[in-house]
Protein backbone atom coordinates (compact mmCIF):
# COMPACT_ATOMS: atom_id res chain seq x y z
CA UNK A 1 0.00 0.00 0.00
CA UNK A 2 1.45 3.33 -1.10
CA UNK A 3 1.06 6.22 1.33
CA UNK A 4 -0.48 8.46 -1.34
CA UNK A 5 -3.44 6.10 -1.69
CA UNK A 6 -4.51 6.44 1.96
CA UNK A 7 -7.49 8.35 3.30
CA UNK A 8 -7.12 11.15 5.84
CA UNK A 9 -8.18 8.93 8.73
CA UNK A 10 -5.95 6.03 7.65
CA UNK A 11 -2.88 8.25 7.32
CA UNK A 12 -3.74 9.94 10.62
CA UNK A 13 -3.61 6.57 12.43
CA UNK A 14 -0.14 5.88 11.03
CA UNK A 15 1.12 9.39 11.85
CA UNK A 16 -0.25 9.21 15.38
CA UNK A 17 1.45 5.88 16.01
CA UNK A 18 4.56 7.37 14.40
CA UNK A 19 4.76 4.47 11.97
CA UNK A 20 5.24 6.98 9.17
CA UNK A 21 6.16 10.67 9.13
CA UNK A 22 4.38 13.51 7.42
CA UNK A 23 7.58 13.97 5.41
CA UNK A 24 7.29 10.45 4.04
CA UNK A 25 3.59 10.88 3.25
CA UNK A 26 4.17 14.25 1.59
CA UNK A 27 7.05 12.91 -0.49
CA UNK A 28 4.89 9.98 -1.55
CA UNK A 29 2.14 12.34 -2.74
CA UNK A 30 4.60 14.66 -4.50
CA UNK A 31 6.17 11.69 -6.25
CA UNK A 32 2.76 10.46 -7.35
CA UNK A 33 2.02 13.92 -8.76
CA UNK A 34 5.34 13.91 -10.61
CA UNK A 35 4.61 10.56 -12.21
CA UNK A 36 1.02 11.06 -13.35
CA UNK A 37 0.05 14.73 -13.38
CA UNK A 38 1.44 15.22 -16.85
CA UNK A 39 -1.46 13.02 -17.97
CA UNK A 40 -4.18 14.22 -15.60
CA UNK A 41 -3.29 17.92 -15.19
CA UNK A 42 -4.95 18.24 -11.78
CA UNK A 43 -2.57 20.93 -10.64
CA UNK A 44 -1.82 24.47 -11.76
CA UNK A 45 0.94 24.93 -9.19
CA UNK A 46 2.83 22.38 -7.11
CA UNK A 47 3.84 23.97 -3.79
CA UNK A 48 6.73 21.60 -3.20
CA UNK A 49 8.79 23.85 -0.93
CA UNK A 50 5.84 24.98 1.22
CA UNK A 51 4.69 21.37 1.57
CA UNK A 52 8.07 20.13 2.78
CA UNK A 53 8.33 22.98 5.30
CA UNK A 54 4.83 22.25 6.61
CA UNK A 55 5.56 18.51 6.79
CA UNK A 56 8.70 19.20 8.79
CA UNK A 57 6.78 21.33 11.24
CA UNK A 58 4.03 18.74 11.51
CA UNK A 59 6.59 16.02 12.27
CA UNK A 60 8.14 18.16 15.01
CA UNK A 61 4.72 18.65 16.58
CA UNK A 62 3.88 14.95 16.28
CA UNK A 63 7.13 14.12 18.07
CA UNK A 64 5.99 16.34 20.95
CA UNK A 65 2.67 14.52 21.03
CA UNK A 66 0.80 17.46 19.47
CA UNK A 67 -1.29 15.67 16.91
CA UNK A 68 -4.82 16.35 15.74
CA UNK A 69 -6.88 14.72 12.98
CA UNK A 70 -5.29 16.82 10.22
CA UNK A 71 -1.71 17.18 11.43
CA UNK A 72 0.69 16.42 8.61
CA UNK A 73 -2.01 15.43 6.09
CA UNK A 74 -1.17 16.44 2.47
CA UNK A 75 -4.10 18.35 0.99
CA UNK A 76 -4.77 19.92 -2.41
CA UNK A 77 -6.34 23.38 -2.48
CA UNK A 78 -8.45 24.70 -5.32
CA UNK A 79 -6.67 27.63 -6.94
CA UNK A 80 -9.40 30.06 -5.87
CA UNK A 81 -8.56 30.13 -2.14
CA UNK A 82 -5.87 32.60 -1.09
CA UNK A 83 -2.72 31.19 0.49
CA UNK A 84 -0.40 33.96 1.63
CA UNK A 85 2.71 34.23 -0.50
CA UNK A 86 1.49 31.61 -2.98
CA UNK A 87 0.28 32.21 -6.54
CA UNK A 88 -3.53 32.13 -6.72
CA UNK A 89 -4.70 32.17 -10.34
CA UNK A 90 -8.40 31.22 -10.34
CA UNK A 91 -7.59 29.44 -13.58
CA UNK A 92 -7.34 32.82 -15.29
CA UNK A 93 -4.74 34.66 -17.31
CA UNK A 94 -5.81 37.83 -15.51
CA UNK A 95 -4.47 36.42 -12.20
CA UNK A 96 -1.62 34.42 -13.73
CA UNK A 97 0.99 36.17 -11.58
CA UNK A 98 -1.15 37.10 -8.57
CA UNK A 99 0.53 36.32 -5.24
CA UNK A 100 -2.06 36.31 -2.45
CA UNK A 101 -1.15 38.82 0.27
CA UNK A 102 -3.17 37.04 2.97
CA UNK A 103 -4.65 33.66 3.93
CA UNK A 104 -8.29 32.77 3.39
CA UNK A 105 -9.97 31.93 6.71
CA UNK A 106 -10.21 28.23 5.81
CA UNK A 107 -6.50 28.22 4.95
CA UNK A 108 -5.68 29.90 8.25
CA UNK A 109 -7.70 27.25 10.09
CA UNK A 110 -5.99 24.39 8.26
CA UNK A 111 -2.56 25.93 8.92
CA UNK A 112 -3.39 26.05 12.62
CA UNK A 113 -4.03 22.30 12.38
CA UNK A 114 -0.61 21.72 10.77
CA UNK A 115 -1.90 20.39 7.47
CA UNK A 116 0.35 20.26 4.41
CA UNK A 117 -0.55 22.03 1.16
CA UNK A 118 0.89 20.10 -1.79
CA UNK A 119 -0.53 22.24 -4.57
CA UNK A 120 -3.16 24.41 -6.17
CA UNK A 121 -5.70 22.53 -8.24
CA UNK A 122 -6.98 23.36 -11.68
CA UNK A 123 -10.46 24.78 -12.21
CA UNK A 124 -12.69 26.44 -14.74
CA UNK A 125 -11.74 30.10 -15.02
CA UNK A 126 -13.20 31.93 -12.02
CA UNK A 127 -15.14 28.70 -11.30
CA UNK A 128 -17.33 29.33 -14.35
CA UNK A 129 -17.78 25.99 -15.99
CA UNK A 130 -18.67 22.34 -15.55
CA UNK A 131 -15.62 20.68 -17.11
CA UNK A 132 -12.36 22.63 -16.35
CA UNK A 133 -12.21 23.30 -20.11
CA UNK A 134 -12.39 27.05 -19.49
CA UNK A 135 -9.14 27.03 -17.46
CA UNK A 136 -6.35 29.16 -18.91
CA UNK A 137 -3.99 26.39 -17.79
CA UNK A 138 -5.47 23.57 -19.90
CA UNK A 139 -8.16 20.97 -19.25
CA UNK A 140 -7.89 18.47 -16.41
CA UNK A 141 -8.54 14.92 -17.54
CA UNK A 142 -10.80 12.42 -15.84
CA UNK A 143 -8.63 9.71 -14.21
CA UNK A 144 -11.27 7.09 -15.15
CA UNK A 145 -11.01 7.98 -18.85
CA UNK A 146 -8.46 10.55 -19.95
CA UNK A 147 -10.64 11.55 -22.92
CA UNK A 148 -13.43 12.65 -20.57
CA UNK A 149 -13.79 15.81 -18.51
CA UNK A 150 -13.45 15.53 -14.71
CA UNK A 151 -16.45 17.83 -14.25
CA UNK A 152 -16.08 21.31 -12.89
CA UNK A 153 -15.41 23.77 -11.75
CA UNK A 154 -13.45 21.96 -8.99
CA UNK A 155 -12.33 19.36 -11.54
CA UNK A 156 -8.67 19.59 -10.53
CA UNK A 157 -9.47 18.82 -6.88
CA UNK A 158 -11.77 15.94 -7.87
CA UNK A 159 -9.22 14.42 -10.25
CA UNK A 160 -6.39 14.85 -7.72
CA UNK A 161 -8.36 12.98 -5.03
CA UNK A 162 -9.52 10.28 -7.41
CA UNK A 163 -6.04 9.75 -8.91
CA UNK A 164 -4.42 9.68 -5.43
CA UNK A 165 -2.47 12.86 -6.14
CA UNK A 166 -3.41 14.09 -2.66
CA UNK A 167 -5.00 12.69 0.48
CA UNK A 168 -7.93 15.11 0.45
CA UNK A 169 -8.86 18.44 -1.09
CA UNK A 170 -10.89 21.61 -0.83
CA UNK A 171 -13.19 22.77 -3.57
CA UNK A 172 -15.86 25.43 -3.96
CA UNK A 173 -19.44 25.06 -5.10
CA UNK A 174 -21.53 27.85 -6.65
CA UNK A 175 -23.91 25.76 -8.78
CA UNK A 176 -22.55 22.26 -8.24
CA UNK A 177 -18.80 22.80 -8.62
CA UNK A 178 -17.96 20.37 -5.78
CA UNK A 179 -20.72 17.79 -6.25
CA UNK A 180 -20.69 17.50 -10.04
CA UNK A 181 -16.92 16.81 -10.38
CA UNK A 182 -17.12 14.50 -7.33
CA UNK A 183 -19.76 12.49 -9.21
CA UNK A 184 -17.74 12.52 -12.45
CA UNK A 185 -14.57 11.33 -10.70
CA UNK A 186 -16.14 8.83 -8.30
CA UNK A 187 -15.35 10.45 -4.96
CA UNK A 188 -17.10 12.29 -2.13
CA UNK A 189 -17.81 16.03 -2.19
CA UNK A 190 -19.92 18.10 0.17
CA UNK A 191 -21.33 21.58 -0.29
CA UNK A 192 -22.08 22.99 3.15
CA UNK A 193 -25.05 25.21 3.95
CA UNK A 194 -24.58 28.80 2.77
CA UNK A 195 -23.01 30.68 5.70
CA UNK A 196 -21.54 27.53 7.29
CA UNK A 197 -17.98 28.09 6.03
CA UNK A 198 -16.34 31.51 5.84
CA UNK A 199 -15.84 32.84 2.32
CA UNK A 200 -13.15 35.29 3.41
CA UNK A 201 -10.22 34.83 1.03
CA UNK A 202 -12.28 32.90 -1.50
CA UNK A 203 -12.03 34.82 -4.77
CA UNK A 204 -15.65 35.83 -5.37
CA UNK A 205 -17.68 34.50 -8.29
CA UNK A 206 -21.33 34.74 -7.16
CA UNK A 207 -21.32 35.86 -3.56
CA UNK A 208 -24.83 34.72 -2.63
CA UNK A 209 -24.13 31.18 -3.87
CA UNK A 210 -20.43 30.37 -3.29
CA UNK A 211 -19.46 27.89 -0.56
CA UNK A 212 -16.21 26.07 0.25
CA UNK A 213 -16.33 22.35 1.00
CA UNK A 214 -14.35 19.11 1.38
CA UNK A 215 -13.60 16.68 -1.48
CA UNK A 216 -12.34 13.35 -0.19
CA UNK A 217 -11.90 9.61 -0.70
CA UNK A 218 -14.64 8.63 1.73
CA UNK A 219 -17.43 10.05 3.90
CA UNK A 220 -15.46 9.88 7.15
CA UNK A 221 -12.77 12.12 5.62
CA UNK A 222 -15.42 14.61 4.58
CA UNK A 223 -16.69 14.76 8.17
CA UNK A 224 -13.14 15.22 9.49
CA UNK A 225 -12.32 18.03 7.07
CA UNK A 226 -15.71 19.69 7.58
CA UNK A 227 -15.08 19.79 11.34
CA UNK A 228 -12.09 22.03 10.77
CA UNK A 229 -13.34 24.44 8.12
CA UNK A 230 -16.77 25.30 9.54
CA UNK A 231 -17.61 28.06 11.96
CA UNK A 232 -18.37 31.71 12.39
CA UNK A 233 -16.00 34.33 11.00
CA UNK A 234 -16.55 38.03 11.53
CA UNK A 235 -14.63 38.72 8.32
CA UNK A 236 -17.48 37.25 6.25
CA UNK A 237 -20.71 39.21 6.70
CA UNK A 238 -22.72 36.19 5.52
CA UNK A 239 -21.11 33.81 8.00
CA UNK A 240 -23.79 32.41 10.31
CA UNK A 241 -23.08 32.07 14.00
CA UNK A 242 -24.39 28.56 14.61
CA UNK A 243 -22.45 26.05 16.73
CA UNK A 244 -20.38 23.46 14.88
CA UNK A 245 -21.03 19.87 15.99
CA UNK A 246 -18.42 17.12 15.79
CA UNK A 247 -19.50 15.75 12.43
CA UNK A 248 -17.77 12.41 13.00
CA UNK A 249 -20.18 11.61 15.85
CA UNK A 250 -23.01 10.66 13.49
CA UNK A 251 -20.93 8.16 11.52
CA UNK A 252 -22.02 4.58 12.09
CA UNK A 253 -25.37 5.60 13.59
CA UNK A 254 -28.54 3.88 12.45
CA UNK A 255 -30.56 5.47 9.67
CA UNK A 256 -33.62 3.32 10.33
CA UNK A 257 -36.79 5.38 10.36
CA UNK A 258 -35.28 8.38 8.59
CA UNK A 259 -37.26 9.52 5.58
CA UNK A 260 -35.72 9.89 2.12
CA UNK A 261 -37.67 12.07 -0.30
CA UNK A 262 -37.46 11.28 -4.01
CA UNK A 263 -38.39 14.33 -6.09
CA UNK A 264 -40.32 13.23 -9.14
CA UNK A 265 -39.01 16.24 -11.11
CA UNK A 266 -35.46 14.84 -10.99
CA UNK A 267 -36.27 11.69 -12.92
CA UNK A 268 -37.13 13.34 -16.18
CA UNK A 269 -36.80 12.94 -19.91
CA UNK A 270 -33.17 13.38 -20.92
CA UNK A 271 -31.61 11.69 -17.92
CA UNK A 272 -29.21 8.91 -18.86
CA UNK A 273 -30.86 5.49 -18.41
CA UNK A 274 -27.86 3.98 -16.62
CA UNK A 275 -27.72 6.93 -14.23
CA UNK A 276 -31.41 6.57 -13.49
CA UNK A 277 -31.13 2.82 -12.95
CA UNK A 278 -28.05 3.11 -10.73
CA UNK A 279 -29.60 5.81 -8.55
CA UNK A 280 -32.80 3.78 -8.21
CA UNK A 281 -30.72 0.83 -7.02
CA UNK A 282 -29.03 3.12 -4.48
CA UNK A 283 -32.47 4.16 -3.22
CA UNK A 284 -33.29 0.46 -2.74
CA UNK A 285 -30.15 0.13 -0.63
CA UNK A 286 -31.32 3.02 1.55
CA UNK A 287 -34.69 1.32 1.88
CA UNK A 288 -32.93 -1.87 2.88
CA UNK A 289 -31.17 0.08 5.63
CA UNK A 290 -34.58 0.85 7.09
CA UNK A 291 -35.17 4.26 5.59
CA UNK A 292 -38.66 5.26 4.63
CA UNK A 293 -38.80 6.15 0.92
CA UNK A 294 -41.43 8.66 -0.19
CA UNK A 295 -42.08 10.72 -3.27
CA UNK A 296 -41.81 14.47 -2.85
CA UNK A 297 -42.31 17.31 -5.29
CA UNK A 298 -40.03 20.23 -6.13
CA UNK A 299 -42.29 21.79 -8.77
CA UNK A 300 -40.02 24.70 -9.75
CA UNK A 301 -36.99 22.55 -10.57
CA UNK A 302 -37.29 23.18 -14.30
CA UNK A 303 -36.73 26.91 -13.74
CA UNK A 304 -33.57 26.53 -11.65
CA UNK A 305 -31.05 26.66 -14.49
CA UNK A 306 -32.58 29.86 -15.90
CA UNK A 307 -32.66 31.46 -12.43
CA UNK A 308 -29.07 30.47 -11.75
CA UNK A 309 -27.72 31.70 -15.08
CA UNK A 310 -29.26 35.09 -14.40
CA UNK A 311 -28.29 35.48 -10.75
CA UNK A 312 -24.78 34.03 -10.91
CA UNK A 313 -23.65 36.08 -13.96
CA UNK A 314 -25.26 39.21 -12.48
CA UNK A 315 -23.24 38.80 -9.30
CA UNK A 316 -20.16 37.84 -11.30
CA UNK A 317 -20.35 40.89 -13.53
CA UNK A 318 -20.25 43.01 -10.40
CA UNK A 319 -17.57 40.98 -8.58
CA UNK A 320 -15.28 40.84 -11.60
CA UNK A 321 -15.43 44.58 -12.16
CA UNK A 322 -12.42 44.75 -9.83
CA UNK A 323 -10.12 43.32 -12.51
CA UNK A 324 -9.12 46.49 -14.27
CA UNK A 325 -5.36 46.17 -14.54
CA UNK A 326 -4.67 48.77 -11.84
CA UNK A 327 -3.95 47.25 -8.43
CA UNK A 328 -3.21 43.64 -9.37
CA UNK A 329 -3.61 41.22 -12.22
CA UNK A 330 -2.88 41.40 -15.91
CA UNK A 331 -2.47 44.76 -17.66
CA UNK A 332 -2.34 45.18 -21.42
CA UNK A 333 1.01 46.27 -22.80
CA UNK A 334 -0.28 49.06 -24.98
CA UNK A 335 -3.35 51.25 -24.66
CA UNK A 336 -4.70 54.67 -25.51
CA UNK A 337 -5.65 56.15 -22.16
CA UNK A 338 -7.20 54.78 -18.98
CA UNK A 339 -10.55 53.55 -20.33
CA UNK A 340 -8.85 51.76 -23.18
CA UNK A 341 -6.43 50.21 -20.69
CA UNK A 342 -9.37 48.83 -18.65
CA UNK A 343 -11.05 47.40 -21.72
CA UNK A 344 -7.97 45.83 -23.25
CA UNK A 345 -6.68 44.41 -19.96
CA UNK A 346 -10.05 42.77 -19.29
CA UNK A 347 -10.54 41.58 -22.86
CA UNK A 348 -7.06 40.06 -23.05
CA UNK A 349 -7.08 38.76 -19.46
CA UNK A 350 -10.47 37.00 -19.34
CA UNK A 351 -11.38 33.92 -21.34
CA UNK A 352 -14.50 33.55 -23.50
CA UNK A 353 -16.79 31.91 -20.91
CA UNK A 354 -16.01 34.57 -18.29
CA UNK A 355 -16.68 37.32 -20.81
CA UNK A 356 -19.94 35.63 -21.83
CA UNK A 357 -21.12 35.59 -18.22
CA UNK A 358 -20.02 39.17 -17.59
CA UNK A 359 -22.01 40.17 -20.68
CA UNK A 360 -25.10 38.21 -19.58
CA UNK A 361 -24.90 39.61 -16.06
CA UNK A 362 -24.31 43.17 -17.18
CA UNK A 363 -27.27 42.89 -19.53
CA UNK A 364 -29.55 41.40 -16.84
CA UNK A 365 -28.70 44.26 -14.48
CA UNK A 366 -28.81 47.04 -17.05
CA UNK A 367 -31.47 49.75 -17.16
CA UNK A 368 -34.72 48.51 -18.65
CA UNK A 369 -34.05 44.80 -18.12
CA UNK A 370 -33.56 44.57 -14.36
CA UNK A 371 -37.21 43.77 -13.59
CA UNK A 372 -37.67 41.30 -16.43
CA UNK A 373 -34.52 39.35 -15.62
CA UNK A 374 -32.75 39.87 -12.30
CA UNK A 375 -35.83 40.65 -10.22
CA UNK A 376 -37.87 37.92 -11.88
CA UNK A 377 -35.09 35.38 -11.26
CA UNK A 378 -34.81 36.45 -7.59
CA UNK A 379 -38.56 35.93 -7.18
CA UNK A 380 -38.44 32.47 -8.73
CA UNK A 381 -35.51 31.78 -6.41
CA UNK A 382 -37.96 32.33 -3.54
CA UNK A 383 -40.32 29.77 -5.09
CA UNK A 384 -37.46 27.24 -5.33
CA UNK A 385 -36.59 27.84 -1.66
CA UNK A 386 -40.23 27.37 -0.72
CA UNK A 387 -40.31 24.06 -2.61
CA UNK A 388 -37.47 22.73 -0.47
CA UNK A 389 -38.95 24.08 2.73
CA UNK A 390 -42.16 22.21 2.00
CA UNK A 391 -40.38 19.01 0.96
CA UNK A 392 -38.25 18.95 4.12
CA UNK A 393 -41.41 18.95 6.22
CA UNK A 394 -41.96 15.45 4.85
CA UNK A 395 -38.45 14.00 4.74
CA UNK A 396 -34.98 14.18 6.31
CA UNK A 397 -32.97 14.03 3.12
CA UNK A 398 -33.76 14.34 -0.57
CA UNK A 399 -32.15 11.73 -2.83
CA UNK A 400 -31.36 12.44 -6.50
CA UNK A 401 -28.76 11.76 -9.17
CA UNK A 402 -25.93 14.32 -8.94
CA UNK A 403 -25.69 14.70 -12.71
CA UNK A 404 -27.99 13.75 -15.60
CA UNK A 405 -25.17 11.84 -17.35
CA UNK A 406 -21.75 10.43 -16.43
CA UNK A 407 -18.69 12.54 -17.36
CA UNK A 408 -18.85 13.66 -20.99
CA UNK A 409 -16.05 13.73 -23.53
CA UNK A 410 -13.63 16.66 -23.67
CA UNK A 411 -14.88 19.11 -26.31
CA UNK A 412 -18.36 17.57 -26.47
CA UNK A 413 -20.16 20.60 -25.03
CA UNK A 414 -17.46 23.23 -25.31
CA UNK A 415 -19.11 25.05 -28.23
CA UNK A 416 -22.65 25.06 -26.86
CA UNK A 417 -22.87 27.11 -23.66
CA UNK A 418 -26.54 26.37 -23.02
CA UNK A 419 -25.96 22.61 -23.29
CA UNK A 420 -23.08 22.94 -20.84
CA UNK A 421 -25.25 24.99 -18.44
CA UNK A 422 -27.93 22.29 -18.43
CA UNK A 423 -25.46 19.72 -17.06
CA UNK A 424 -25.81 21.48 -13.68
CA UNK A 425 -29.57 21.00 -13.53
CA UNK A 426 -29.59 18.74 -10.43
CA UNK A 427 -27.01 20.61 -8.38
CA UNK A 428 -28.03 24.24 -8.93
CA UNK A 429 -31.24 24.24 -6.83
CA UNK A 430 -29.32 23.57 -3.58
CA UNK A 431 -27.18 26.69 -4.11
CA UNK A 432 -30.21 28.83 -4.87
CA UNK A 433 -31.91 27.60 -1.69
CA UNK A 434 -28.70 27.76 0.38
CA UNK A 435 -29.12 24.19 1.65
CA UNK A 436 -26.47 21.47 2.11
CA UNK A 437 -25.69 18.74 -0.41
CA UNK A 438 -23.31 15.84 -0.87
CA UNK A 439 -22.36 13.61 -3.79
CA UNK A 440 -21.00 10.12 -3.26
CA UNK A 441 -20.16 7.28 -5.63
CA UNK A 442 -23.02 4.82 -6.24
CA UNK A 443 -21.87 2.75 -9.20
CA UNK A 444 -20.51 2.82 -12.73
CA UNK A 445 -21.84 3.11 -16.26
CA UNK A 446 -21.29 0.26 -18.73
CA UNK A 447 -18.31 2.21 -20.09
CA UNK A 448 -16.77 2.29 -16.62
CA UNK A 449 -17.49 5.90 -15.67
CA UNK A 450 -18.50 6.73 -12.08
CA UNK A 451 -22.07 7.72 -11.23
CA UNK A 452 -22.87 10.03 -8.32
CA UNK A 453 -25.68 9.91 -5.77
CA UNK A 454 -26.74 13.29 -4.44
CA UNK A 455 -28.28 13.79 -1.01
CA UNK A 456 -29.69 17.15 0.02
CA UNK A 457 -30.59 18.26 3.54
CA UNK A 458 -32.07 21.40 5.00
CA UNK A 459 -29.81 24.26 6.12
CA UNK A 460 -27.35 23.31 8.88
CA UNK A 461 -28.34 19.65 8.70
CA UNK A 462 -25.02 18.38 7.32
CA UNK A 463 -25.12 15.69 10.00
CA UNK A 464 -28.06 14.01 8.26
CA UNK A 465 -26.15 13.95 4.98
CA UNK A 466 -23.10 12.41 6.60
CA UNK A 467 -25.10 9.86 8.58
CA UNK A 468 -27.00 8.55 5.54
CA UNK A 469 -23.95 8.75 3.22
CA UNK A 470 -21.80 6.84 5.65
CA UNK A 471 -24.43 4.13 6.15
CA UNK A 472 -24.75 3.78 2.36
CA UNK A 473 -21.00 3.75 1.85
CA UNK A 474 -20.44 1.08 4.50
CA UNK A 475 -23.00 -1.08 2.79
CA UNK A 476 -21.79 -0.70 -0.79
CA UNK A 477 -18.02 -0.01 -0.97
CA UNK A 478 -18.11 1.89 -4.29
CA UNK A 479 -15.69 4.34 -2.70
CA UNK A 480 -12.97 1.69 -2.65
CA UNK A 481 -12.83 1.48 -6.46
CA UNK A 482 -9.83 3.24 -8.00
CA UNK A 483 -9.07 4.26 -11.58
CA UNK A 484 -6.37 2.28 -13.33
CA UNK A 485 -3.75 4.88 -14.19
CA UNK A 486 -0.74 3.22 -15.68
CA UNK A 487 2.32 5.20 -14.69
CA UNK B 1 -36.61 39.21 -25.71
CA UNK B 2 -34.00 39.61 -28.42
CA UNK B 3 -30.77 41.49 -28.19
CA UNK B 4 -29.45 43.22 -31.31
CA UNK B 5 -25.97 44.05 -32.40
CA UNK B 6 -26.12 47.64 -31.14
CA UNK B 7 -27.20 46.45 -27.72
CA UNK B 8 -24.38 43.92 -27.51
CA UNK B 9 -21.95 46.77 -28.19
CA UNK B 10 -23.63 48.88 -25.51
CA UNK B 11 -23.43 46.07 -22.92
CA UNK B 12 -19.76 45.50 -23.83
CA UNK B 13 -19.13 49.19 -23.22
CA UNK B 14 -20.85 48.97 -19.80
CA UNK B 15 -18.81 45.86 -18.95
CA UNK B 16 -15.56 47.49 -20.10
CA UNK B 17 -14.93 44.80 -22.71
CA UNK B 18 -13.77 45.20 -26.27
CA UNK B 19 -14.70 42.75 -29.05
CA UNK B 20 -13.92 42.41 -32.73
CA UNK B 21 -16.63 41.86 -35.33
CA UNK B 22 -16.58 38.07 -35.14
CA UNK B 23 -16.80 38.09 -31.34
CA UNK B 24 -19.72 40.53 -31.35
CA UNK B 25 -21.55 38.23 -33.74
CA UNK B 26 -20.80 35.18 -31.60
CA UNK B 27 -21.92 36.81 -28.35
CA UNK B 28 -25.08 38.17 -29.96
CA UNK B 29 -25.97 34.74 -31.25
CA UNK B 30 -25.18 32.92 -27.99
CA UNK B 31 -26.82 35.52 -25.77
CA UNK B 32 -29.99 35.34 -27.81
CA UNK B 33 -29.97 31.58 -27.51
CA UNK B 34 -29.60 31.81 -23.73
CA UNK B 35 -32.07 34.69 -23.34
CA UNK B 36 -34.62 32.69 -25.26
CA UNK B 37 -34.20 29.91 -22.72
CA UNK B 38 -34.64 32.45 -19.89
CA UNK B 39 -38.02 33.41 -21.36
CA UNK B 40 -39.52 30.36 -19.69
CA UNK B 41 -39.41 32.34 -16.43
CA UNK B 42 -42.03 34.67 -17.87
CA UNK B 43 -44.52 31.75 -17.76
CA UNK B 44 -44.56 31.97 -13.98
CA UNK B 45 -46.77 34.43 -12.17
CA UNK B 46 -44.55 35.96 -9.50
CA UNK B 47 -46.70 38.90 -8.51
CA UNK B 48 -46.45 39.48 -4.79
CA UNK B 49 -43.47 37.10 -4.37
CA UNK B 50 -40.59 38.59 -2.36
CA UNK B 51 -37.28 38.29 -4.21
CA UNK B 52 -34.48 36.30 -2.53
CA UNK B 53 -31.08 37.95 -2.68
CA UNK B 54 -29.46 35.73 -0.04
CA UNK B 55 -30.50 32.33 1.26
CA UNK B 56 -29.75 33.24 4.88
CA UNK B 57 -31.14 36.03 7.00
CA UNK B 58 -28.44 38.64 7.16
CA UNK B 59 -27.88 40.99 10.05
CA UNK B 60 -25.50 43.90 9.97
CA UNK B 61 -22.34 43.13 11.88
CA UNK B 62 -20.75 45.92 13.87
CA UNK B 63 -17.33 46.20 15.38
CA UNK B 64 -15.39 48.93 17.10
CA UNK B 65 -13.78 51.40 14.77
CA UNK B 66 -10.30 50.19 15.61
CA UNK B 67 -7.57 49.09 13.24
CA UNK B 68 -7.13 45.31 13.30
CA UNK B 69 -4.71 43.91 10.82
CA UNK B 70 -2.58 46.18 8.71
CA UNK B 71 -1.34 44.89 5.41
CA UNK B 72 2.20 45.54 4.45
CA UNK B 73 2.26 48.22 1.74
CA UNK B 74 5.15 46.65 -0.15
CA UNK B 75 3.41 43.27 -0.14
CA UNK B 76 0.26 44.78 -1.64
CA UNK B 77 2.19 46.77 -4.21
CA UNK B 78 4.03 43.64 -5.26
CA UNK B 79 1.04 42.61 -7.39
CA UNK B 80 0.69 46.00 -9.07
CA UNK B 81 1.23 45.93 -12.86
CA UNK B 82 2.84 49.39 -12.64
CA UNK B 83 3.90 51.42 -9.63
CA UNK B 84 5.94 54.46 -8.72
CA UNK B 85 6.91 55.98 -5.38
CA UNK B 86 4.67 53.64 -3.42
CA UNK B 87 1.64 54.34 -5.59
CA UNK B 88 -0.28 52.48 -8.32
CA UNK B 89 0.59 53.95 -11.69
CA UNK B 90 -2.08 54.32 -14.39
CA UNK B 91 -2.18 55.94 -17.82
CA UNK B 92 -2.87 59.67 -17.90
CA UNK B 93 -6.49 60.34 -16.88
CA UNK B 94 -6.90 64.01 -17.82
CA UNK B 95 -5.65 65.30 -21.14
Amino acid sequence: MELYSLTIHELHELLKKREVSSKEATESVLKRMESIDEKVNSYITVTHKLAMEQAKRADENIKQGKVNTLTGIPLAIKDILCIKGVRTTCGSRILEDFIAPYDATVIKRLKEKDTVFVGRTNMDEFAMGSSTETSYFGTTRNPWDLDCVPGGSSGGSAAAVSADECIGALGTDTGGSIRQPAACCGMVGLKPTYGRVSRFGLVAFASSLDQIGPMTKDVKDTAILLNEICGYDHRDSTSVNVGVPDYTQVLGKEVKGMAAGIPREYFIEGIDKEVEQTVKEAIKVLEGLGMEIKEVSLPHTEYAVAVYYLIAPAEASSNLARYDGVKYGYRTSESEGLLDMYKLSRSEGFGTEVKRRIMLGTYALSAGYYDAYYKKASQVRTLIRNDFEKAFRECDVIVTPTTPTPAFKIGEKADDPLKMYLSDIFTIPANLAGIAGISLPCGFSSSGMPIGLQLLANSFEEEKLLKVSHAYEQHTKWHLEKPDLKT
Amino acid sequence: MKIDRKEVEHVAQLARLKFDEAQLEMFMHQMNNILEYFDKLQDLDTSGIEPTSHAVVLNSVFRDDAAEELFDKDLLLKNAPAKEKGCFKVPKVIE
